[in-house]
């Protein structure tokens, strides 16, 4: 286990390396012209010197290996370099703006959990329990109950998040005026509707792969011989099946973690919830490239380290690979 | 196999075949809507009529009117042409590239294999969107440059189905006989590869329209995409959102389109992949 820690860890040196590198090429190769438009946008007209001063202040005529590896170590002991529209440091900034994001994804995971589990696992369990209904009536309720579980997830499948932010927003803002339209504060109430936007996104995927899981679990052979033994249907569903299962149902949460960091970004902008999300979209719209670099990488980190943390919980958790009986 | 199971397969092949002609037909119709958009328009999309603007949905206008007074409905139609088209222009390419790469890597192996690979590890390793977002902002705005945008965080995941199947048919007994008969490498990509697989690449960009649509559609609300007055569904939505508590309608109707189009090709995809896999069916 020990070993595996540490390989999982060498392996992610490359992967960071690569991520720094390609924002940071990204971000230089659009950088260089940034100083001329920003005297553009000034609507000056300046000479070739003015601009030329405006790049060395901002370390931009050095080689580009040179710029990233000063950038680099500035990243690594939190200097990022300060914003070109406010002048104030991103890192700090970024940082700032963080734990707004955080709790906005928080909020949807949890949500996502308590909606999709349950229903994942009824739809699942109703599929299955279809076949061996012993009259019509209740063979026909069971494969209703999957059959709609199925239509509500596929429709949210297909809903755009910003649409389903502005359907929220005309139904519970402004038709029965039961939220604020736009956040006024990180405040719970304000939460609400971005946290169910996201939420909503997330089961509907969500949902179908719990099902899938807990079907796939339902059809091996020891379910079977359980049954054969008379082990009531229940006792086999939660002492087995869904205990079983629990692992890769998690496992593909944390996977799902990824998609919701970039959506949060529309959705925040969208309710003007004071995250980092929006923090970007502003950046981008005002081209304020160290902001932008900072959002990239640090999203990207985020996602690598929490893709870390689920793979060796995963490995810690599994007792056959814990114990050394590795199906390698 | 009992007689039942034989017929339970035979209508469930039956049921497949019939739901891949009726989303198949209606996937056509929105393709062939996008392409004659300009003749299906009941008025002109871009016309201004401000006597008439904001107006509710009615017979004359479906959709209603915008705060120009131009019909919704003309301009949801008009729109799909940028939606519908550049989505299927990002897929086919994403599709390309990655099969190109994937199929390469796989047949050359070596080096060249090791460092596309580490590539698109890198890549998958992006929370796809955030770099979406990041690409498109350091391109600019436009709807090309979100192509581009969505088309480098897309590639890697055709990339590896290819790979991987290529190197799974160069182990084929079929495929060894092949080259000791002497046939050129080209032969051997384009006439016995690319045919074997193919088929679960293909599922795979089917299953990736509706997906792709979203994203390109997001990135438009964004303003990252399509720009104004171009018709497209989510800078339309977009554009009108500061309307919603008054004239509701002139945001939704794009969105109701963005909505049916992706319900549409997500329908028309699980067929194709029920058809080619009918293992999956009922997961």
């Amino acid at each position: 286990m020990r070993k595996y820690i540490l390989q999982r860890f060498l392996q992610l040196i490359p992967v960071l390396i690569g991520i720094t590198f390609l924002s940071f090429a990204m971000m230089r190769l659009a950088g260089s012209d940034a100083v001329e438009e920003l005297y553009a946008n000034a609507g000056a007209a300046v000479s070739q010197d003015v601009i030329d001063a405006a790049k060395a202040e901002l370390g931009l005529d050095k080689p580009f290996l040179v710029q990233y590896f000063s950038w680099l170590g500035g990243m690594l002991t939190g200097d990022m370099g300060v914003s070109f529209i406010s002048g104030r440091d991103v890192f700090q900034t970024f940082v700032r703006k963080l734990p707004a994001t955080l709790l906005l994804t928080a909020l949807s995971i949890a949500l996502t959990i308590v909606i999709s589990i349950p229903l994942g696992v009824l739809a699942a369990y109703s599929y299955n329990r279809c076949g061996e209904a012993k009259n019509g009536w209740e063979r026909i309720s069971l494969a209703l109950i999957d059959y709609v579980l199925r239509f509500f997830s596929f429709i949210g499948n297909s809903l755009p998040n910003f649409f389903v932010a502005l359907l929220l927003m005309e139904l519970l803002a402004i038709h029965w005026k039961l939220l604020p339209v736009i956040s006024n504060g990180t405040t719970i109430r304000s939460a609400l509707m971005p946290t169910l936007t996201l939420a909503i996104a997330m089961s509907a995927k969500y949902m179908r792969q719990v099902r899938a899981t807990i079907l796939e679990e339902l059809n091996k052979d020891y379910v079977t011989g359980a049954k054969a033994r008379g082990v009531r249907n229940n006792v086999i569903l939660w002492k087995s099946v869904i205990k079983s299962s629990m692992l890769t149902i998690v496992t593909l949460l944390a996977l799902s973690i990824g998609s919701l960091l970039g959506g949060t970004a529309i959705i925040e902008s969208i309710f003007m919830w004071d995250g980092v999300g929006k923090l970007a979209v502003d950046a981008i719209t005002m081209r304020d490239y160290p902001l932008i670099q900072a959002y990239v990488v640090w999203m990207a980190i985020i996602y690598v380290v929490v893709n870390l943390i689920t793979d060796l919980l995963y490995h810690a958790l599994d007792p056959r690979i814990r114990l050394g009986v590795s199906a390698e | 196999m009992s007689e039942t199971t034989v017929r339970i397969q035979k209508i469930c092949r039956d049921t497949v075949k019939t739901r891949l002609i009726i989303f198949g037909t209606l996937a056509l119709l929105l393709v062939a809507c996008s392409l004659f958009a300009e003749h299906l328009c009941p008025y002109d999309p871009y016309l201004q009529d401000l006597s008439n603007a904001k107006a509710a949905p009615s017979a004359e206008h479906i959709f209603g009117t915008d705060r120009y007074g131009r019909d919704m409905l003309s301009r949801v139609i008009v729109g799909s042409r940028t939606s519908i088209f550049s989505t299927l222009l990002l897929v086919a390419i994403i599709t390309v590239i990655g099969t190109v790469i994937g199929v390469f890597c796989g047949w050359h192996g070596k080096w060249i294999d090791t460092v596309l690979m580490r590539i698109s590890d890198m890549f998958l390793a992006f929370p796809g969107l955030v770099f979406a977002l990041a690409v498109a902002g350091v391109l600019g705005g436009g709807l090309q440059n979100a192509i581009i945008a969505l088309a480098a965080i897309s590639w890697p995941k055709y990339a590896r189905i290819a790979r991987s199947q290529t190197l799974a048919q160069k182990e084929t007994t079929y495929l060894k006989a092949a080259k000791l008969a002497g046939d050129s490498t080209a032969k051997i990509i384009f006439k016995h590869i690319l045919p074997n697989i193919i088929g679960p690449i293909l599922v795979t960009s089917m299953l990736d329209i509706g997906t792709m649509m979203m994203e390109l559609a997001g990135l438009s609300f964004l303003g990252l995409g399509a720009k104004p007055p171009i018709a497209e569904w989510g800078s339309m939505m977009s554009d009108t959102r500061s309307l919603l508590t008054t004239v509701p309608w002139v945001t939704f109707a794009p969105g109701l389109a963005i909505f049916i189009s992706v319900m549409v090709f997500n329908l028309l995809g699980d067929t194709i992949r029920d058809y080619a896999d009918p293992k999956s069916r009922g997961r």
